[in-house]
């Protein structure tokens, strides 16, 4: 097996779709001869041509629109927005057309479209770069999303989606992206969409988080066992569909929950796990839950992004209360 | 030149790449005015080959040079009032520093620090843009008040090639001829989005021949040559301040570097056709000029690249000397009077910021 950075898992991922289904097509900006600008479609153009890999003009509403014409007439796109920040510019199509088509046409129509997106902070780009706007999309019913926090998963989720008939939102941590290497099988394989992992298994606290923040709790899981705190940490994988079973399981079984997400707090998708839980399992709580997550600001700029995503002190200070309750 | 129901695409150019030009034309350029051309376009260049070196140094954040830019920047720019709005890209730093911008303030800026953020009071700069094309509706709006406030300045968007693919700026042109506003739009046509070139950008044979389809006028003009680009954007902004209404300007030049310092051009661009525009290089055509003509020698060039480079590393120096802020200060102006929550976060970050003894 090889071992393989995240970016490698998602190239590999979109070359055995592509090999597989001759439907499968790639576009967006500098994906083409550049192969991405993290060279996440390095090699694409050469082996598939020109007919299949596409350099489009920087239209992100055109990226996307097209591509739903492209999925409702039988192609299998994936589209990349370059950075999850400019998907504003094609927040119609996206959140309005592609996430409805199925709805709209009384299932006469599917939109199975991916779009690819780097997202997410702590290397240092320029504004609107970093931004975590999940739960925009997670707001848009019949859209999916899909969050990888490793290569093995990012290849397995990736390839899922391409073949899944609904529109997807595949959301990649940049900071991740070669941030550690994984054994990751070279024959294609899939992991279902809606299924969560459980990182680490524990007893006296959850703690929920996805994408770009799991290796950073799984980190803090690890350092807390010497002090005799014992976390079970849940990578949700994707958001939706979401796998709410999962989450129960482990509330039930700890009684203390924690969230730990990059996006903005107010209204991010932690309010939406925080509200399910409370729904469904409020007696299993022996403490509010706790939510560590980005700051009510946009993001800021880098001098200071290190303070405010989630890091360790204020995960360590969450806990903290949530234990002391 | 500028009828709208017939768009020539003819380039118009004043000086030519060997400092060679129609002397009729030249006469309307005084001595005074090459020098100071000359020299906003030299201390632009030093700047940028300076932010280059500091960036592969560490000691700045991601850049976009804009060598070979120079003559369409200060060209623009010269044939403003400092009291006009620019609306930039990312890529405008010569224009900028010629309307008022302090090359400090822009340090700051590229170290990534909250104070990078404010333009002085009174400098009518717009914060850099980073979305593509979303200034050039920004640009329509601000000068759309203009005309409603009977106010007499110019608005202008700058933006590339790769923005008039953008769904924003068929908007903007469209609301800027329907509403007859005096605004510009110059886009800087340096043939590459990052690595998409023009000819996959856009099919049309020039950007300015846009301007027809929406009632506008539009203009080709070569954007290496200062006095052109100069003498084109005069007669622009006249018009829009005699209420005459928008223009698209298309000043054709070259991006001699890389798209940003993220970016590595040898993966799509091939090293003769850079080459070949180095040899059309906006600074040469114009040094040769005055050096035939007496009025700029080696000595003086030398003497003033050792002024600017001196000049940039005080306001370096300046910048980084300042205090670089802290976490606390991200929750002041996101609105104008922070909601309970956003407070409660940041008294938080204040309690652990004193709790850990830090600032
Ligand atoms: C809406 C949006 N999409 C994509 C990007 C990423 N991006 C930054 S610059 C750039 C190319 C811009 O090319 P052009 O408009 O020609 O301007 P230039 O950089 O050449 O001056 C791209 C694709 C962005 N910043 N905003």
């Amino acid at each position: 097996m090889a071992e393989l950075t995240m970016i490698e898992a998602i190239n590999e991922a979109m070359r055995q779709e592509m090999e597989r289904n001759s439907r499968v097509i790639v576009l967006g900006e500098d994906v083409g001869e550049n192969g991405g600008v993290f060279r996440a479609t390095d090699g694409l153009l050469e082996q598939f041509g020109p007919d299949r890999v596409f350099d489009t003009p920087l239209a992100e509403s055109g990226i996307i629109g097209t591509s739903i014409g492209l999925a409702v007439n039988g192609m299998r796109p994936i589209a990349e927005i370059q950075f999850l920040g400019f998907v504003y510019q094609a927040m119609d199509q996206l959140a309005a057309q592609a996430a409805r088509i199925r709805f709209r046409s009384g299932g006469r129509f599917s939109c199975p479209i991916v779009v690819r997106s780097p997202y997410g902070g702590g290397v240092r780009t320029p504004e609107l770069h970093s931004d975590a706007l999940e739960a925009l999309f997670t707001h848009s019913p019949g859209l999916k999303v899909v969050m990888p926090s490793n290569p093995y998963d990012a290849k397995g989720l990736l390839i899922s989606a391409i073949r899944d008939d609904d529109p997807v939102l595949f959301l990649e941590p940049m900071k991740l992206y070669r941030a550690f290497r994984m054994e990751v099988p070279e024959e294609p394989y899939t992991i279902p969409l809606g299924q969560a992992r459980v990182v680490k298994e524990g007893e006296d606290l959850t703690i929920i988080t996805w994408g770009a923040t799991v290796p950073l709790v799984a980190k803090l899981a690890d350092e807390m066992r010497t002090k005799g705190i014992d976390a079970e940490v849940i990578d949700l994988r994707c958001l939706q569909p979401l796998d709410i079973d999962a989450i129960l399981a482990s509330v039930e079984k700890t009684g203390r929950v924690m969230i730990v997400h990059e996006a903005v707090k107010t209204s991010g998708f932690g309010a939406e796990v925080a509200a399910l839980i409370s729904e469904r399992a409020l007696f299993a709580l022996s403490a509010p839950i706790v939510r560590v997550a980005g700051y009510d600001t946009p993001y800021p700029v880098p001098s200071v992004e290190d303070d405010w995503l989630p890091n360790p002190a204020r995960i360590a200070e969450g806990i903290e209360t949530l234990l002391r309750y | 030149m500028f009828d709208p129901n017939e768009l020539s695409i003819e380039m118009v150019q004043i000086l030519d790449e060997h400092g060679n030009g129609d002397e009729q034309k030249l006469a309307a350029f005084s001595d005074g005015w090459l020098l100071d051309a000359y020299r906003a376009m030299r201390r632009a260049r030093v700047i940028d080959e300076r932010l280059l070196r500091m960036q592969r140094q560490g000691r700045i954040g991601t850049y976009a040079p804009f060598s070979g830019q120079e003559a369409a920047q200060v060209g623009s720019a010269l044939a403003l009032r400092n009291d006009d709005w620019i609306f930039p890209s990312y890529r405008e730093v010569a224009v900028c520093l010629l309307q008022g911008m302090p090359l400090e303030q822009f340090f700051h800026y590229v170290q990534g620090r909250l104070s990078g953020k404010r333009m002085p009071d009174g400098v009518n700069i717009f914060p850099t843009q980073i979305i593509i094309a979303a200034q050039t509706l920004h640009a329509v709006g601000c000068a759309w008040a203009s005309k409603l406030k009977g106010e007499p300045h110019v608005s202008v968007a700058y933006f590339g090639d790769g923005a008039t693919s953008e769904g924003d700026f068929h908007e903007a042109m469209n609301f800027a001829a329907v509403y007859n506003v005096p605004v510009i739009f110059f886009c800087q046509n340096n043939q590459y989005a990052i690595s998409v070139p023009y000819a996959k950008q856009t099919a049309s044979r020039t950007i300015a021949q846009k301007a027809l389809a929406y009632g506008m006028k539009g203009v080709l003009v070569d954007g290496n040559d200062v006095l052109a680009v100069y003498e084109t954007m005069k007669q622009a902004v006249d018009a829009a301040r005699r209420g005459e209404g928008p223009m698209l300007i298309e000043a054709l030049t070259y991006r001699l570097g890389p798209h940003t310092t993220a970016d590595d051009p040898t993966k799509y661009r091939r090293p003769e056709e850079v080459e070949a525009w180095r040899r059309k290089d906006p600074l040469h055509r114009l040094r040769v000029l005055l050096e035939r003509r007496g009025l700029w020698t080696e000595a003086q060039e030398e003497a003033f690249v050792a002024e600017v480079n001196a000049e940039v590393t005080a306001a370096y120096e300046a910048a980084i000397a300042s205090p670089s802020g802290s976490i606390a200060d991200v929750f002041d102006h996101v609105y104008s009077e922070a909601p309970k929550l956003l407070a409660e976060q940041k008294a938080e970050v204040m309690r652990r910021k004193q709790a850990k003894g830090v600032k």
